[in-house]
């Protein structure tokens, strides 16, 4: 268990001592309930049922074109599936996408972030410009990459070719292999999302209080050290943020892939697996065990970023 | 035709709830052709005003272009019993699927003879679940085998008499030209499988109208071994040309179509017309140099098993008007109909009266309407199992990249198959 008082609140265990409740707070807690609580409903109404569905399908063998031969058949959808090279190449390459767009995105974002932070002048037209790539439809824009990435037709051949003066293959087939279709997947993705955490990370880097900065500059840090030991700390809690809903994102990643290659070349995500057992081959029993161990998978991630970081997501982001 | 008809027009069931007075809207869902939705292009678009009457109205809606795309969309709408449903074109690699789940009305009794007399043996075959009439056979599509005469002549093949897979990958090899075949990892390649199997004498699927956990198949026999030692042989010679592991029907037809390398290839009738001398085709040599023979043997001696394809129509079970449903069916596939819908988009009829029309024989000429019909005749369906989707997926999967086809590919697709059906393994 986490000895750090500041992990309050979703991460640490509740409170042993309850404290004792004067009438207002008690009033005001009864209000937030009243104005929360309908939301709250049906949020229940519309996320819980499907997902207890889910489960509940995910213990049958089960053909929607065949619904006479459904049978009861417990975790046996999940042995077979964990048990499954299949899935565990899905598996590998979900993170791998997810592990490189992440980090890419992460320096990236950081260094657009730290730009619009400082510049004064144009700031909401270079605001609006960072964001065009994550305003364009996912499936539109992978489109757009897949005709780019394609030999004979896009642009990206022939471009490298002229700029590494001729050492690339003009014709080169991005989407021949697994390695190189992976990349044009995570160029594009890292190409989408960046914007998105920029955005969150400039939120961050506003809330850094400049008084501390301007305390470490006068104590002789570094540009690096003040970045390292004053901004990243300071800015946990969006930068928190902004890993996770990534992190989130990625790992459910569908239109990228299935647009680009439809699975080619071992390329296929979870989430891809997820919809040709159950659209295609409507193996709805195996198809719901694969989505609810998707579900778990978002989260165990987010359950260990919130232990990693220890911050709390409720909290206004200073910890 | 029509007196087995109206004998049934009675019965429409529900007709009073349309809103037009009578007048009742059929919505006929059709896969994509080249008449598109136009009512005069020639397609099944033009089909649905002709067929259209006083009684009821023909509106047609066009699916996606893919058949897993179509086979999505209608299972959707009928896996939730949706009423508006009341034709669909049907793509034959799903018509088990459907007919297993019960969503076809049944065929009535007193139709059955008008929708089997004369039609070519696999499009009814292609139509039949469990001994079943299900679907109307509409029009029906074949592979043959066409060749360049002046390659043939040069590697010495006597193309009057049956050939063999060896015969033109050896003239392939003599000549150094290549055999287009269609073998990325999509439903054309399991076509192929399945053809040469078929044409060895085996079946992928022995008994095809069974579950899931019954299915017996036939992969891992003598003519499953033979099929995958032919495929063996035309990647790791070459002859497939340089990417026949991402080659499909479009691939395979500019392969053949360029000059150098021009042999032999497998594929559909279309290809008469995609060859047409006419601006902006390189092809100059349709009229002299292009042949075409029945699809090649797999064993020496045993008549080959020519693919077959094509679309079936059904009649939704959840339809209210079921009846009146038919008789636009019995429209839409009659004898004119179908030689029009041939003319018009190139697709072959099911019916054998079609083959000897004149407007046919001059637009697949030179004997080339006999062979197709004769190979429809001779075709073998793709097993008419309703797991047909997962049995080819298994197959395509299993037997690329065709360059890495060996003697256990036949065995190690047989036991990934089963246990994908048992639904022990993912695909």
């Amino acid at each position: 268990m986490s000895t750090v008082s500041d992990a309050a609140g979703s991460a640490a265990p509740a409170a042993k001592r309850r404290p004792v409740l004067s009438d207002r707070t008690k009033a005001e807690r009864k209000l937030g309930w009243y104005l929360a609580g309908p939301a709250f409903i049906i949020m229940l109404a519309v996320t819980l049922y499907p997902i207890l569905y889910a489960i509940w399908l995910s213990f049958f063998n089960y053909r929607l074109t065949d619904p006479a031969a459904r049978k009861f058949v417990f975790l046996q959808n999940y042995v077979y599936a964990l048990s499954d090279p299949l899935f565990w190449q899905t598996v590998e390459t979900t993170f791998f996408i997810v592990v490189v767009t992440l980090i890419f995105e992460l320096v990236i974002g950081m260094g657009i972030a730290l730009v619009m932070h400082r510049i004064v002048l144009p700031r909401r037209t270079l605001r609006t410009i960072v964001l065009i790539p994550y305003s364009i439809i996912t499936v539109v824009s992978a489109f757009a990459w897949l005709y780019a990435a394609t030999p004979n037709l896009g642009f990206i051949d022939p471009w490298l070719h002229t700029l590494t003066f001729g050492l690339t293959d003009p014709t080169y087939n991005w989407f021949g292999g697994r390695w190189s279709s992976l990349f044009v997947i995570c160029a594009s993705e890292i190409w989408k999302t960046t914007p998105f955490m920029s955005l969150l990370l400039l939120a961050g880097l506003a809330q850094v209080d400049s008084s501390m900065e301007e305390a470490a500059k006068v104590d002789g840090a570094t540009w690096w050290q003040r970045f390292y030991k004053v901004i990243l700390p300071n800015m946990k809690g969006a930068l928190m943020v902004a890993v996770l809903f990534r992190t989130l994102d990625a790992v459910r990643i569908y239109d990228n892939p299935q647009v680009m290659t439809g699975g080619a070349n071992d390329t296929t995500t979870l989430s891809m697996l997820v919809g040709s057992t159950t659209v295609d081959r409507v193996e709805i029993g195996m198809g719901s065990a694969l989505a609810v161990i998707l579900f778990i998978i978002v989260l165990i991630i987010a359950a260990i970023f919130v232990r990693l970081f220890k911050v709390d997501l409720t909290s206004t982001g200073r910890s | 035709m029509t007196v087995a008809v109206a004998t049934t027009g009675l019965a429409a069931c529900g007709s009073s709830s349309s809103a037009s007075g009578g007048r009742v809207t059929l919505n006929w869902y059709i896969n994509p052709d080249g008449g598109g939705t136009n009512p005069t292009g020639g397609g099944q678009a033009q089909l649905a005003a002709e067929c259209s009457t006083s009684n009821y109205k023909i509106n047609v809606s066009v699916l996606p272009n893919s058949a897993s795309d179509q086979q999505t969309q209608l299972l959707r709408r009928l896996a939730v019993g949706d009423s508006t449903v009341d034709l669909m074109s049907v793509d034959p690699a799903y018509i088990s699927q459907f007919a297993a789940a019960g969503y076809f009305a049944p065929v009535p009794a007193n139709m059955v003879s008008t929708f089997t007399a004369g039609r070519v043996q696999s499009s009814i075959d292609a139509s039949t679940y469990d001994g079943k009439l299900i679907g109307v056979p509409f029009w029906a599509n074949t592979q043959v085998l066409w060749y360049r005469k002046s390659v043939v002549a040069k590697a010495g093949l006597d193309m009057s008499k049956p050939v063999t897979w060896d015969q033109i990958i050896a003239a392939a090899q003599k000549t150094k030209t290549d055999i287009g075949v269609q073998a990325a990892l999509y439903e054309g390649y399991s076509v192929w499988i399945n053809a040469l199997v078929a044409g060895a004498g085996g079946q992928i699927v022995e008994n095809p109208s069974a579950s899931a956990g019954d299915i017996k198949m036939g992969l891992n026999s003598a003519a499953g071994r033979e099929a995958a030692a032919i495929i063996k042989k035309v990647a790791t010679t070459g002859v497939g040309g340089p990417a026949m592991g991402s080659s499909e029907e479009s691939q395979a037809l500019t392969l053949f179509s360029t000059a150098g390398s021009s042999g032999f290839m497998v594929n559909w009738p279309y290809v008469w017309a995609a060859l047409a001398p006419g601006a902006g085709n390189p092809v100059t040599w349709r009229n002299s140099d292009l042949g075409f023979a029945r699809y090649p043997e797999t064993v020496a001696g045993k008549p080959s098993a020519p693919p077959v394809g094509g679309i079936e129509l059904a009649v939704s079970k959840y339809s209210k008007h079921t009846a009146l449903a038919y008789q636009a069916a019995a429209c839409i596939t009659s004898v004119q109909h179908q030689e029009q819908y041939m003319i018009g988009t190139g697709n072959p009829a099911s019916s054998k009266a079609v083959y000897t029309m004149p407007a046919i024989l001059k637009a697949f000429p030179n004997g080339l309407a006999a062979l197709i019909s004769s190979s429809l005749d001779a075709g073998v369906p793709r097993p008419l199992s309703p797991y047909w989707g997962d049995i080819s997926t298994g197959l395509q999967e299993k037997f690329s990249p065709p360059n890495a086809v060996n003697q256990n590919t036949a065995a190690s697709a047989q036991s990934f198959i089963l246990k994908v059906l048992a639904g022990k393994a993912l695909e």
